[in-house]
């Protein structure tokens, strides 16, 4: 999805014409008129590939709503408002706005991010939501953990005990190929648990996920979640990545 | 408040007509096996009870419902409470007050395992305590003055706290507290359970900004729910209690400010 590609770390880079921060840094020599010549494409919010209701009963329809079209879109516009206040700053040169605009950078960026793969990590029942993963991601799971139920368990006990809010992450170590369960706080991306980490499933524990429906029960979110857990896209990433 | 209670005490009572001769081996048989029993089950323990908030749980409304009330104080709140008694009846800490056992378990940043939830009760009790039902609007006399003095105006402290509320990145709480080193009121948020008593500072007001707490009345309208605390639910009356106390600890050094 092109929102997917514009964010991971090969696009930000000056060749695909896409990124935007190092293609700045980069011509600062043309001057202040750098943010209006420069065309960055600007950051949008991904369809939902399937409708707010698809997910019922495992996650209301209310929640998707919700939670696409406020939340994530709230990522995207702070995320778009955060660059330009970056980009401002470093045509000016000033260094301290540069450093304070991170934060926001990375907690709206994050969001945006992290809330693109979740899409595509959830699928109705229809169309295959909840069928275990077979072939290679299948036998790397039950080498890795020792079967899919031994993972989901695991991946709930980390997501219920996660204090606050955050993410719990079936995440794919490119060097090694090896699978683990990591947690990130917030809004942070499962790269900053290692460079190397590679996303395949990501599990949103933030309360907006489910507090309309399951309330303050966070455990009976996640053991249903994984009815419409889409693993023919952990499959089809984990295979890409350890081709 | 939640306060330590010894849940049973150690015992040396002496049935009265024993008074007279105390060796134990002279007791009977089943007197023996009685005070023995007795004995096994006086185990000292520190138990922390939760306590209601003080006003009926839609006392609140519209402002914040009946049932995020019920959810949030008897679901959330009581299960903090549940776990860190289950924590505490195998742990040596007993005898601190709730403020003690924070600082405590806080361990200067390394936090033991009944930091979280010994917070989570603290930090309820005390949101509970910031709001009343027709609340809101303005403080006066002693707590008007000395936000006056370190902000410049009222509206520039509501707007100041506003903003901190809504620039809060993920769960936490934002609090008015009374900075003890620079001597004056200061606006804080702080991540997930942390709590500013850890860091000696006395909290006046706070606002609880994890989702929880305004998820079923405002979804995401984080403002609005910001607002209404403000507007209608932050209790002075509170405030100025909490102030009083705190310039027990803290000289606030200007003549010309009257005592709130």
């Amino acid at each position: 999805m092109a929102l997917r590609t514009l964010f991971t770390k090969k696009a930000l880079t000056r060749a695909s014409g896409l990124g935007p921060l190092a293609a700045a840094a980069g011509d600062r020599g043309l001057g202040s008129g750098l943010g209006q010549a420069r065309g960055r494409t600007a950051a949008t919010l991904p369809d939902l590939p399937y409708d707010y209701g698809a997910l019922e009963p495992a996650i209301s329809g209310e929640i998707m709503r919700l939670h696409h079209q406020k939340h994530h879109q709230a990522y995207v516009t702070n995320y778009n408002n955060a660059l330009e206040q970056l980009e401002a700053a470093v045509s000016k040169g000033d260094a301290p706005a540069v450093v304070r605009v991170q934060g926001a950078i990375k907690f709206n960026g994050g969001g945006h991010i992290n809330h693109s793969i979740f899409w595509n990590n959830l699928k109705p029942v229809k169309e295959g939501g909840g069928e275990p993963p077979h072939s290679a991601l299948g036998w790397a799971i039950d080498t890795e953990f020792g079967s899919l139920e031994a993972l989901v368990q695991k991946m709930n006990a980390e997501g219920a005990a996660l204090q606050g809010s955050g993410w719990v992450w079936l995440a794919l170590d490119k060097g090694s190929k090896k699978l683990s369960v990591e947690t990130t706080a917030n809004q942070d991306p499962l790269v900053t648990k290692g460079l190397h980490m590679v996303p395949l499933l990501g599990i949103d524990v933030w309360e907006h996920a489910y507090y309309l429906q399951y309330k303050n029960v966070r455990p009976d979110y996640l053991k249903n979640i994984w009815d419409v857990i889409n693993w023919k896209y952990a499959s089809e990433v984990y295979e890409k990545e350890t081709a | 408040m939640a306060m330590a209670l010894p849940l049973a005490y150690a015992s040396s009572v002496v049935h009265p007509f024993e008074a007279g001769r105390l060796s134990f081996s002279t007791k009977s048989t089943k007197h023996k096996k009685q005070i023995y029993q007795f004995r096994k089950v006086t185990k000292v323990l520190a138990y922390y009870g939760l306590t209601n908030p003080p006003y009926k749980l839609d006392a609140l409304e519209p402002y914040m419902s009946r049932r995020t009330l019920e959810l949030h104080w008897g679901n959330i709140h009581r299960g903090y409470a549940d776990s860190l008694n289950k924590q505490l009846a195998n742990s040596p800490l007993y005898g601190c007050t709730m403020e003690e056992l924070i600082k405590t378990t806080f361990n200067n940043g390394n936090p033991l395992p009944e930091y979280n939830n010994a917070a989570e009760v603290w930090n309820h009790d005390f949101f509970w305590e910031s709001m009343q039902p027709n609340g809101g609007r303005l403080p006066w006399g002693g707590v008007l003055d000395q936000i006056e003095k370190d902000f410049g105006s009222f509206s520039n402290f509501r707007d100041e706290f506003v903003r901190s509320a809504m620039m809060l990145f993920g769960s936490g709480w934002v609090w008015l507290v009374l900075n003890t080193n620079e001597r004056r009121l200061s606006i804080v948020r702080t991540s997930n359970a942390l709590c500013p008593l850890v860091w000696g500072d006395i909290p006046i007001i706070s606002l609880d900004m994890w989702e929880h707490a305004y998820y079923l009345d405002y979804k995401d309208d984080v403002s609005k729910y910001v607002n209404n605390f403000m507007d209608h639910l932050i209790s002075w009356h509170s405030a100025t209690a909490r102030m009083v106390r705190a310039e027990a600890f803290v000289n606030l050094g200007e003549p010309k400010i009257p005592v709130a």
